[in-house]
């Protein structure tokens, strides 16, 4: 047994992993709030009186959850440019990180308004208020409050998915690893510590969203 | 230059999602014998037997995948173990798949009414008969929907499997494209034959969800 583990290269190393949790922090940060408001949409026209929308977004549901994000990715980083639509690895990561997120919460937000009992919305309308107003101001704060755990662990599942955008060269805490492990030769002790990153990164997401759902949710609802 | 005709491409796409196949299946049947164990372990009366199967669970849920991936490929070989694609492969997906479904069945255990564990006990039945006989088939009756779900994810999980170099239907067309250059056919029948794989086995799953529902 000749191998010693050496962590000597992690002086120098601190910046580069730090730019890296940015990039994933950014990422998801963007492509959560993205696909959030996509999938209030999403789930309204699921249950919208047109036929074909609601089919439509069906489809688009039960495509994207049954093919791997890897390949969503490729598709659209790789596929989508014989079409003349190239993309900077960077957007092409968001456009497939919010594309697969969508898909998922869809399915959760309108859980959620299901779980809306109808007799609210019946008051809305009876105090006057409009539609539109019933559904942004009565239903959907409920809706958010009832789906707020689920959706949390949707996000940080993509977070952790999100390790896969390296494959595009999105400079993220993979691909810095990978750059890292390449120039130390040191490759377990890289994507240990990397590995640990992402821990704190899952545990840190998770601590806060829960934080600042119960700040904002549970006032939130009048 | 060799012409790839579509029905090579697809041919070959076909031939290599029968190892996308084995691996899920082969991955699947380790994480249900390791997932017992740590099923066991989570439900344990010792609390220090409990706290390591929770830690296990929390680690692989809380970290990518691709890394555990990584961590096996590149660190078995520091262990003196030789390691190939194939191996570093089933290992990190049966790992990951033991802690999701001992996760999924911990939730049937716990929906068990205690009443049952109790009548178990009256009728002398000691604690792993009672888990067998009793407890075991009621929890894994109730959540035979979201074994099933999860079962979908660990086949698209195969995927990341080509990054550390399994021969698979992602690395084979990847490989594929770089000899047509048609990458929107080539990725856009990928994603059909995960489709293929997935959607039945989704459906099914809504199925058994929705049986469970009327009960």
């Amino acid at each position: 047994m000749g191998y010693v583990l050496d962590f000597g290269w992690l002086s120098d190393a601190v910046s580069l992993i730090a730019s890296g949790a940015a990039m994933t922090i950014f990422l998801i940060a963007v492509s959560a709030v993205a696909g959030i408001v996509l999938s209030i949409l999403g789930a309204a026209g699921r249950r919208s009186r047109h036929a074909w929308l609601r089919r439509a977004i069906a489809g688009y549901v039960e495509l994207i959850r049954n093919t791997p994000f890897l390949v969503q990715l490729f598709f659209i980083y790789f596929g989508l440019p014989s079409l003349g639509i190239r993309l900077d690895p960077v957007v092409a990561a968001i456009l497939a990180m919010t594309l697969n997120m969508t898909a998922y919460t869809t399915e959760i937000v309108g859980a959620g308004l299901d779980a809306v009992p109808k007799g609210q919305k019946e008051a809305a309308l009876a105090l006057g208020l409009r539609p539109r107003q019933v559904f942004i101001k009565i239903v959907l704060p409920q809706a958010l409050k009832v789906i707020f755990p689920a959706l949390t662990s949707q996000i940080v599942i993509m977070m952790l998915e999100s390790a896969v955008v390296s494959q595009i060269a999105v400079r993220e805490l993979t691909y810095e690893a990978d750059l890292l492990q390449a120039r130390t030769f040191r490759a377990f002790e890289t994507y240990f510590i990397v590995t640990l990153v992402y821990l704190a990164l899952s545990i840190g997401l998770r601590r806060l969203l829960v934080a600042s759902g119960n700040r904002f949710l549970s006032g939130g609802v009048s | 230059m060799i012409e790839f005709t579509l029905w090579d491409i697809v041919r070959n796409l076909l031939l290599a999602a029968r190892w996308t196949i084995l691996l899920s299946a082969v991955a699947f049947a380790g994480g249900t014998i390791v997932g017992l164990l740590i099923l066991f372990m989570r439900i344990s009366k010792r609390r220090w037997v409990q706290r390591f199967a929770e830690y296990y669970i929390g680690l692989f849920q809380g970290t990518p995948l691709l890394m555990q991936l990584f961590l096996l490929f590149f660190g078995l070989p520091l262990l003196g173990l030789r390691i190939e694609p194939w191996t570093a492969a089933v290992l990190g997906l049966t790992l990951c798949a033991s802690a999701f479904l001992a996760e999924i069945w911990r939730g049937g255990v716990q929906a068990v009414p205690l009443g049952q564990w109790d009548a178990g006990s009256s009728l002398g039945l000691h604690y792993l008969k009672q888990l067998r006989l009793i407890i075991l088939p009621q929890a894994f009756a109730m959540t035979r929907a979201p074994t099933v779900g999860f079962l979908v994810q660990l086949i698209k999980s195969t995927a990341l499997t080509s990054i550390i170099g399994f021969e698979e239907l992602v690395r084979t067309s990847n490989a594929i494209n770089n000899a047509t250059f048609e990458p929107f056919k080539v990725y856009g029948f990928v994603a059909l034959i995960y489709f293929a794989l997935c959607f039945p086995l989704t459906r099914y799953a809504k199925m058994l969800e929705l049986r469970a529902l009327k009960h």
